[in-house]
Parts: C-alpha cells; structure tokens; sequence
C-alpha cells in the first residue's frame, strides 16, 4: 500500500498522476487501464478541488492498493471536505444533440462506465471514494 | 500537453500531443478561441494524444458549437482506442464529427 497526501488544488493533479503511474507500471498494468485510470483520476480529484473545499484550499490523500481474485488496483481518494456523493447523480442524457448538451456530470458518469468497482462513503468526518480496476488483459 | 498549430487557407489543424484533462484543457480553448476567426474547417489532430477526461470534452464542446455558428465544422481525426471509448460512453460519437 502506498499513499500520498497533498493540496487539493488542480496543479497538483499530475503529480497525483505520476505517483499513481509508477505504481501500476510496477504492477505491469496494461496501457489502456492506465489511461482510464488517469481519467479517472483526474475526474475525481478536480471534484475534489471544486466541491470539498472550494474556495479554500484543503488536504487530500491518495491511496494506492492491490486487491487478489481478481488482480485488481484499488485507488481511494480521502478527503475532510463537505460531504459530498458523486454517485448520487442522476446519470447524464448521453443521447441529446450539441444544442442541448451540457456537460456537468459527465466526468463521474465516464469513470463508472470504466472502471470495474466505485464505491462512496462519509465516515468520521471524511469523503472516502474507492475505485477498482482489473488489470487483467 | 503540446499544441502545433498548421493553418492553409481557411482550414487550420490542431495537432494535440500528451493529455486533454484538467490542467490543459485550458490551452487548448485559448488557442481555438485564436484560431476561430475567418476559420471554415478546424481539425483536431488527436495521433499523440494519450487520453482525454470530461474537462477536455467540455473545451471540444464549445469549439463544436462555436464553429458551427459561424458556419463551418471541426474534425476530429486520429482517435485511439482510449479517446473512443470516452466519446462511445458519454455519446458524443454521435454528437462531434470523429472520423474513425
């Protein structure tokens, strides 16, 4: 298990980036969950940035673990901003036309749609949001 | 993320390298926003570009419809496999004019 805490500010996104990157190419993830897992990561921490603390500047931790049976990578984000459920969401219209799209909600909406597991609860004060992902091929 | 930008005549082509998300995002509106005027075809050059997240599909958004207000259209050539799934998911194959 690795971890990293730091600022959540937008700049800080590929730094989060490049640490999660060194861990799965450890674990000879394939190149296409990697990237899905990038987006992802950038999906979740910039939710971070604009509604946990938004427009101050908080701490947020970045959890780096592997799960057996499936060989799996599970990334928890950790945040002690204001409650806040991404997954209560209603789903985005993914069928209407450029006029009348919007694209709020999108981001969480790609992430459930390629990662394997997502997963959200408030405990003891803090946001805790865990996704997996398989790496087999 | 690096942006060359290649301009004949009235059609200018944007050749994206590296990753569309939150931090860039923002160059690549700024560099449409200058490259719209008098512009009747705009291409995006998507070859090198790793992946891309909802911030970049935001910025492909807005350039679509600004483009089409005045008249001409924006490609978007080159995806890989990755970048498909994200305009397969979120609908926007439907939406952009991706060429495959």
């Amino acid at each position: 298990m690795k971890e990293l805490t730091i600022e959540a500010m937008p700049e800080k996104i590929p730094v989060i980036t490049a640490f999660v990157d060194e861990q799965l190419e450890q674990l000879d993830c394939p190149a296409r969950a990697q990237a899905q897992i990038d987006i992802a990561i950038d999906e979740l921490f910039s939710n971070i940035v604009h509604y946990a603390y938004h427009p101050e500047i908080g701490w947020a931790t970045v959890r780096v673990e592997v799960a057996e049976e499936p060989l799996s990578v599970v990334i928890t984000f950790i945040d002690q901003g204001v409650p806040y459920d991404p997954l209560a969401k209603l789903d985005p219209d993914v069928t209407l036309s450029a006029e009348e799209r919007e694209v709020g909600g999108l981001g969480i909406y790609i992430v459930k749609k390629s990662m394997d597991e997502i997963t959200y609860e408030y405990k003891e004060g803090r946001n805790i949001l865990r996704i997996r992902k398989e790496l087999q091929r | 993320m690096n942006i060359e930008k290649k301009q004949n005549g009235t059609e200018i082509t944007l050749l994206l390298a590296g990753r569309l998300d939150t931090t860039t995002a923002p160059q690549l509106e700024m560099t449409i926003q200058e490259s719209l005027e008098g512009t009747e075809r705009l291409i995006l050059d998507f070859k090198d570009l790793e992946y891309l997240s909802s911030a970049g599909l935001r910025v492909l958004l807005s350039a679509h419809k600004a483009i089409m207000k005045q008249g001409g259209d924006m490609r978007i050539r080159h995806v890989n496999e990755v970048i498909h799934d994200v305009f397969e998911i979120t609908g926007f194959m439907d939406v952009l004019h991706i060429e495959s």
